[in-house]
């Protein structure tokens, strides 16, 4: 299954040209570039770990590139995400987030239903454990 | 869209080329003639800059033409005594560079050991990986490059940081054009002990000291920025300011002149505010003195106190 998060997950996986085109049109704008990994893609955890710290000082998406290689070679085992941060007064919140790693093998969700008073549906996503995805 | 155009081998075809419009298109005309203009004496060196500017312009023509290249290897070292201009023309050539699309944005930046080398165990190569990915797209200056080697000291965290400096240079090199700067013999005795940087850089320029007719050229140069000039018997005086200051210690070319300039502005101004009771013209306020130049510490022996420092 195909995790669909952030910007472009319906399209094809983007190659590292596309990548840094995206880049620099973040660091354009003056957006703060970070890069983020995480073993949990729950579409509810939003905090995924940060590889080194939020680059807002650079002027070419080379730099960018060098970091998302050495995080892939680190942790090319799990998803990878990179995204823009927008200081400015007003916006002051992610304007772009795409990923940029998948693990070999992709986290599967479900949808649980469970039925409670007055035949309320309540939804829960559960992630299959690995063994079971594998089959 | 936002890249600037980058050379690429893929466009044959062309058959004619009218070099004047491209020299001016990329804008090197015009940075090499602020150059001259700029830039008093250094004759080698406007020599180097132009050479490397007309392999670039014949490389890219070259390109387009669709005729065989490598891309050129621009690594740079620079080597000279303090204020010879190293890192002014540095920031030139790095316009040259940008303008012809050799790097992307054209930014320097300009480092020593102290920014590149840390001070314990695993602080080295993020910090060497922080400045690098700064200079990305643009020109990486490294001030005083021998320091990064201490021969003395096998452990030291230098030579973590010139390995990593090593592979970008061969690596990346689209990405980041590297200028080591530094003085003459020891600059010859660093690519001595470290081959690596000696065969990934391509052009070595050197800048000569300055002769005394071109530092009193220099200074009055920077007068004329600062709107002030020389009385002729002011000038005179300067002359043998030049003289004397420049058999004496810490002597460094051109940035001894600019901090004599700086000095003569303030004597002169305490001069004529010594003076509360005369009507100033224009005329008093943009011309010094001989009195101006010759109460410096120079005349009376020593060098001047704040030109020890740089
Ligand atoms: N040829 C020149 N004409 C006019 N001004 C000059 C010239 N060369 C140097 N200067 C001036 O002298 C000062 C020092 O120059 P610069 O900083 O480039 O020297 P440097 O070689 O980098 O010195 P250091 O090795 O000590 O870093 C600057 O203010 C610069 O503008
Ligand atoms: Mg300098």
């Amino acid at each position: 299954m195909k995790l669909t998060q952030g910007c472009f997950s319906f399209l094809p996986e983007l190659t590292d040209d596309q990548i840094t085109k995206q880049v620099q049109y973040c660091l354009a704008n003056g957006w703060a570039v970070n890069i983020e990994f995480t073993d949990d893609p729950h579409p509810r955890n939003t905090y995924w770990e940060m590889w080194g710290l939020p680059m807002f000082d650079l002027q070419d998406a080379a730099g960018v590139m060098m970091e998302l290689a050495e995080c892939r070679r680190v942790y090319g085992d799990r998803y990878i995400r990179v995204s823009g941060f927008d200081s400015s007064h007003g916006w002051e919140s992610v304007r772009i987030s795409f990923i940029v790693n998948r693990p070999p093998q992709e986290a599967e969700f479900e949808l649980v239903r469970q039925e409670v008073g007055g035949r309320a549906i309540r939804y829960t996503t559960v992630r299959k454990p690995a063994a079971h995805a594998a089959q | 869209m936002l890249d600037v155009p980058h050379p690429t081998t893929d466009e044959p075809g062309e058959t004619s080329f009218d070099l004047r419009k491209e020299a001016e298109a990329a804008g090197i005309t015009d940075t090499l003639q602020q150059l001259d203009q700029e830039l008093i004496g250094l004759k080698p060196v406007k020599n180097g800059v132009r050479q490397i500017a007309s392999l670039l312009l014949i490389e890219r023509i070259r390109q387009r033409a669709g005729l065989a290249s490598a891309p050129p290897t621009l690594h740079m070292s620079f080597t000279g005594n303090p204020g010879t201009g190293k890192t002014t023309v540095a920031l030139r050539m790095a316009k040259i560079l940008h303008g012809l699309g050799f790097v992307r944005r054209g930014q320097v930046i300009s480092v020593t050991r102290d920014d590149l080398v840390g001070q314990y165990i695993g602080h080295t190569a993020p910090k060497t990986k922080e400045i690098l990915k700064k200079a990305m797209g643009g020109v990486l200056f490294i001030d005083e490059a021998y320091y990064l080697h201490r021969p003395d000291n096998e452990r030291d965290y230098g030579q973590e940081s010139i390995e990593i400096l090593l592979q970008v240079m061969e690596n990346q090199r689209e990405d980041l054009v590297v200028i080591l700067a530094g003085y003459g013999e020891r600059m010859t005795s660093f690519f001595a002990s470290n081959p690596g940087f000696r065969s990934r850089i391509a052009h070595h320029i050197e800048f000569p000291d300055y002769a005394e007719a071109e530092l009193l050229v220099i200074a009055e140069l920077m007068l004329k920025e600062r709107g002030y000039r020389f009385s002729a018997a002011a000038r005179e005086a300067f002359e043998k300011y030049i003289e004397l200051r420049r058999s004496q210690p810490f002597f460094s070319n051109a940035r001894s002149i600019r901090n004599a300039v700086d000095r003569i502005r303030l004597r002169q101004a305490d001069r004529l505010v010594s003076d509360l009771d005369r009507m100033l013209d224009v005329a008093d306020l943009e011309t010094i003195d001989p009195a101006d130049v010759l109460a410096s510490r120079v005349f009376s022996g020593g060098a001047d106190a704040r030109s020890a420092n740089p």
